[in-house]
């Protein structure tokens, strides 16, 4: 189903009871983070695992999707899915420009360059005020009714809508990797200059990469401000940057599930040792480290090699 | 009035652009040095340069050891702690993708950040100016601050020599002969993994000096390296990575360009460097100085 393997099958059969029982077992609000930032990771999981390009400037797109969703909610009225939906867009439609300006980079050059235009990104969220609110934010963005129908003022109503754009962002971006598309990218990855031998134009693969990853941060921005209401400099700056690469990092590059146990993780160290202030910087830094010097396949990416199996 | 705008004005940005450029040219440099034979991104490079600063504050607080001393002090302990840091961890990722360094400097960066904060709260501290450069002086068209002039020269002063040091010495020699083929040098019985560890000690010893610099100059916080850092990579990439000389005038240059931005259009100081980034890769993909 859906080209998973019997092990992927199992552990989406697990992630949807999750989704379901989740609610009920924790706090609705921190769940729905949870699964904003792991569409957000899966977009970046795209670019690092399957074609080995590290993006240091995801949240330009995260950040202007959660803008662009709620400034027209708020100011115009739009429903909550029309939102969602020009958030995404506006995501894609950087990521159509900033790609191109970018693709043809390699490794380095690629992750600092993705960083200084994100760069470009903060500093005039900063300074436009009519639109982003500079330092205040957007605040009191209302969650209103979905296709003007169905209130999402109950948390429990807004936990369906957001669980069921995770699930399908997810079974997305697996289609993805399994289409034939995601074959060819495969094959670009594991050897550039033989897929260039071979008649494939390799830049618009990686572009194409690059726009997904762009667009799902942007859906996924716009719903994590639909969820919280606000929507602050926080999501556009370097630090939401660092944060997405440190989930895919810890969730195993190039696992599907990876990216969601990454966002788990790293959402609810911030959720529950926020008491802790600036220690959460340092705790989040030392497994940068140790991801990187001693546990580098990622929690997903180690079961899978013990099991032997792809998740 | 030049341009429509005040004299005063226009030498005053003049001056804040060239100090901005002091530190653009002294924090790419140590990245340029430690790319050439690291391959490495030193993410960390921006906290190095804050830890350098605190460095100088706690030998004056605890020590009661002033700025000229702190000169040498302050780079020669952040690169003992270099040193060990290369040896310990950064030694072990070389083998892997390029990209894990970066990561792996970046988790050091938030660690270093996080420890400091937690210590010194995000305010931080202040530091006066020593005596002996502490007043003003008059040029006539604008008066300036004598710390400030201290800084420049001292800036170019550090410039000069470390690109004197890698492009005219014999270290500096056997520094280029191992960035181009180490295998070969190590077979001429020089210690390669040791003169990397150096490398290293040396390019965050130049951060934390600019570190010094920069103590009396601007509030020293955990997070005056992050403000810095961005602008930082991104001269480097338009300088062409690698190039000492290229980082040096490519800072310099950028920091007066920011500084006239702030006269003329004042929102687009904060975004010029990435603007004339983004055009730089467009026209010349390798950086104005990189090789092709």
């Amino acid at each position: 189903m859906f080209g998973f393997s019997r092990a992927q099958l199992i552990g989406f059969v697990v992630l949807v009871l999750a989704v379901v029982v989740g609610p009920f077992v924790l706090y609705p609000i921190f769940l729905m983070q949870v699964m904003c930032f792991a569409l957000f990771a899966m977009g970046a999981n795209l670019l690092m695992g399957s074609i080995g390009l590290l993006s240091l400037g995801q949240a330009a797109y995260f950040g202007l999707g959660g803008y662009v969703c709620g400034y027209l909610v708020q100011t115009t009225g739009v429903t909550p899915e029309v939102g969602i939906l020009a958030g995404g867009l506006a995501g894609t439609a950087l990521g159509v420009v900033f790609g191109w300006l970018v693709i043809r980079r390699q490794t380095i050059y690629f992750a600092m360059i993705t960083l200084a235009l994100a760069e470009i990104v903060y500093f005039v969220s900063v300074q436009d005020t009519n639109f982003t609110g500079g330092e205040n934010g957007i605040q009191g963005i209302p969650r209103s009714a979905l296709f003007g129908q169905f209130s999402l003022n109950n948390d429990l109503a807004m936990y369906v809508l957001v669980a069921i754009i995770f699930l399908a962002g997810f079974l997305f971006v697996h289609r993805i990797v399994h289409s034939p598309f995601g074959q060819v990218v495969r094959a670009i990855r594991e050897n550039e200059p033989r897929a260039i031998s071979l008649g494939y134009k390799v830049e618009h693969y990686k572009w194409i990469i690059f726009i997904i990853a762009a667009g799902l941060a942007g859906v996924a921005g716009a719903t994590k401000a639909m969820v919280m209401g606000i929507e602050t400099l926080t999501d556009v700056g370097a630090a939401a940057s660092g944060l997405v690469v440190l989930m895919v990092l810890l969730g195993g590059i190039g696992t599907i599930f990876g990216p969601v146990i990454g966002a788990l993780v790293v959402v609810a160290m911030q959720y529950y040792l926020s008491q802790f202030g600036a220690w959460v910087t340092v705790i989040q830094g030392v497994i940068f480290m140790l991801c990187v010097l001693v546990f580098r396949r990622g929690v997903v990416g180690e079961l899978a090699y013990r099991l032997k199996t792809p998740l | 009035m030049i341009l429509g705008k005040p004299a005063p004005l226009l030498f005053g940005q003049l001056l804040l652009g060239i100090i901005n450029g002091s530190f653009y040219a002294m924090l790419s440099m140590g990245l340029a040095i430690i790319f050439g034979l690291l391959r490495i991104i030193n993410f960390a490079h921006g906290a190095m340069f804050m830890i350098g600063a605190f460095v100088t504050w706690g030998l004056l607080n605890y020590a009661d050891i002033g700025f000229w001393w702190a000169l040498i002090l302050s780079p020669l302990i952040v690169g003992v702690a270099g040193y060990v840091l290369e040896r310990v961890m950064i030694s072990r990722i070389y083998n892997l993708d390029i990209l894990y360094g970066l990561l792996l400097t970046f988790g050091m960066a938030q660690v270093m950040g996080g420890v400091m904060t937690n210590y010194f709260g995000s305010s931080g501290v202040s530091y006066d100016t020593p005596d002996l450069l502490s007043g003003v002086l008059d040029l006539g068209f604008m008066y300036m601050p004598v710390y400030r002039g201290f800084v420049v020269f001292a800036a170019v002063i550090i410039c000069f020599g470390t690109w004197f040091a890698i492009e005219k010495t014999r270290l500096g020699a056997l520094l280029r002969a191992a960035t181009e083929n180490p295998s070969l040098v190590q077979s001429f019985g020089v210690n390669v993994p040791r003169l990397i560890a150096l490398t290293f000690a040396g390019g965050v010893g130049l951060a934390a000096l600019a570190g010094v610099l920069a103590a009396p100059l601007y509030s020293v916080n955990p997070g005056m390296g992050d403000d810095l850092i961005n602008t930082v990579f991104a001269v480097v990439v338009i300088g062409g990575m690698g190039s000492i000389g290229g980082a040096i005038l490519t800072g310099f240059g950028l920091g007066i360009i920011e500084g006239f931005t702030d006269v003329f259009y004042p929102p687009g100081s904060a975004v010029v460097v990435f603007v004339v980034m983004a055009v730089v890769l467009l026209a010349r993909p390798s950086g104005l100085f990189g090789k092709a």
